[in-house]
């Protein structure tokens, strides 16, 4: 954890702004005239109003505002549903590129985190996916497991398969294996540290929320094949998780 | 355990050979009918329509994808101090991440690192220790949702505004204490002040609440923490 901690301050070192490049766009208005808000949300006041036919720069773009700056050197936020109109200067309307619904039937990549329950103990997972059909796609887990009497880290690699990747809500199917470690609580005695490999089968439901972004519920069950003589099932849910695609 | 460990591979093999079989015949039936239908209904003179009356001499205009800089992420670091009960006040100081996923809302992640005091008990006997060194580090992780509650702006003096936000946040996460990871539930709140478009000065308060047995009975501990950060979108 204190290593991973040292990457995340490294990062932050690195992600103080660099330069950025000059190439601004122009876009002409398309609409009857536009509003300057001052700030990137619906509340800011209106400070600015600019006419059809003029033209403006855009800067930079937060969810789904857009900075621009005038002619005369002002720079406002405008909303998405008023950008949708401008045009570039050649008369071409601007390409915004929306995620959307097609874009989450096209999607390849998907990532995200969930929590659930793990045999009564509490779970935090973080998930990748890349899908090379409409229906198949591998599913890669990572996940963190606090019980009351030992922790845990679980890495999972199996098979995902959408049954309706077209619907809004679509139940799946999964089936992979991993690998565990158990090590039990400090304060247990005689307790050693475990590695298990693990085997899951399980099923949940894929709900497209909007734009890139969607909910998941899972339900695994896991087999531990154990240094013992019995190997163990346990139940696992994943009761929430939120992904996003690209 | 051989049956289980053989179950499991004759059904991994099984879905290997079917779920994808599924799929390619679903493709199959898509594709070919159009084509067969598109072939029966060529004109006879089909060669002839083709050919353009008139060839359009226009140039081919070059397509530029906008490339607009979105700034949804916002990263940055923070200091301040933490009080983890029972084992003093002390500095903590981390790093966080956060995505704006619209003007209302947003996900953060935030990594922390803070150092347990020594608890009253050990003061006042003198030599006892609870914890060893090592013990005494505090790590926390939280992965949170955030809701800008009251977004505003702040006016200083009569030419200046800055947009600000007050927030709440909430998540779960891990803390290891103690030599332990124990499930964590935090929460609080934040004012955001952004100086410029893409820095944010961030004031944020924070329980951390998790479970501990460390004193002999099972307790629910509150750690309240108070932090100042600096942020960058991007």
């Amino acid at each position: 954890m204190s290593r991973l901690f040292w990457l995340a301050g490294l990062l932050a070192c690195f992600a103080i702004p660099a330069a950025q490049a000059d190439d601004f766009r122009n876009v002409v208005i398309a609409d009857p005239f536009i509003e300057l808000h001052s700030g990137p949300g619906r509340g800011y006041p209106v400070f600015h109003v600019i006419e059809r036919g003029r033209e403006v720069v855009l800067i930079k773009r937060r969810t789904d505002w857009f900075q621009v700056r005038t002619d005369r050197g002002l720079e406002g936020w405008v909303p998405r549903a008023q950008m949708l109109a401008t045009l570039e200067p050649d008369g071409q309307p601007l390409a915004l590129q929306e995620p959307s619904r097609e874009n989450y039937l096209k999607r390849r990549w998907q990532a995200g985190v969930m929590a659930g329950d793990f045999a009564g103990a509490s779970l935090i997972s973080a998930f990748g996916g890349y899908a090379f059909s409409d229906n198949l796609s591998i599913d890669v887990a990572l996940s963190h497991i606090q019980g009351e009497f030992s922790n845990g880290y679980a890495a999972t690699i199996g098979l995902m398969h959408v049954f309706v990747p077209e619907w809004r809500l679509s139940p799946y199917f999964t089936l992979g294996t991993g690998i565990i470690h158990v090590k039990p609580k400090s304060t247990l005695v005689r307790a050693v540290d475990r590695d298990d490999q693990i085997g899951y089968v399980g099923g949940g439901l894929q709900f497209y929320l909007t734009r890139r972004f969607m909910l998941r519920t899972e339900y695994r069950s896991n087999v531990i094949f154990t240094s013992r003589d019995d190997n163990e099932e346990v139940d696992e849910w994943k009761y929430l998780g939120f992904a996003f695609f690209f | 355990m051989e049956v289980s460990r053989l179950r499991l591979l004759f059904l991994t093999a099984a879905a290997a050979a079917v779920l994808p079989g599924c799929a390619w015949i679903d493709r199959d039936r898509g594709g070919t009918p159009e084509r067969v239908l598109a072939a029966e209904q060529l004109p006879e003179g089909s060669a002839t329509v083709d050919r353009p009356v008139i060839e359009p001499q226009v140039e081919r205009r070059e397509i530029r994808r906008p490339r607009i800089d979105t700034e949804d992420f916002e990263l940055g670091v923070y200091a301040g101090i933490l009080s983890i009960e029972d084992f003093e006040s002390n500095a903590v100081y981390g790093a966080r991440l956060a995505y704006h996923l619209t003007e209302d809302f947003f996900l953060e992640a935030a990594l922390g690192r803070s150092q347990a005091g020594r608890t009253s008990y050990e003061k006042l006997s003198g030599s006892a220790q609870l914890l060893s060194g090592s013990e005494r580090d505090y790590t926390y992780y939280a992965l949170s949702a955030g809701w800008n509650a009251l977004p505003g702006e702040v006016f200083v003096g009569r030419n200046r505004a800055y947009n600000t936000a007050f927030y709440l946040v909430a998540g779960i996460g891990s803390t290891r204490f103690a030599g332990d990871d124990r499930f964590t539930v935090s929460g609080g709140f934040g004012y955001r002040v952004l100086p410029s478009d893409r820095i944010a000065v961030h004031i944020d308060v924070r329980d951390h609440v998790y479970d501990i047995d460390l004193l002999g009975k099972k307790k629910i501990v509150n750690n309240l923490e108070a932090h100042l950060g600096l942020s960058f979108f991007f």
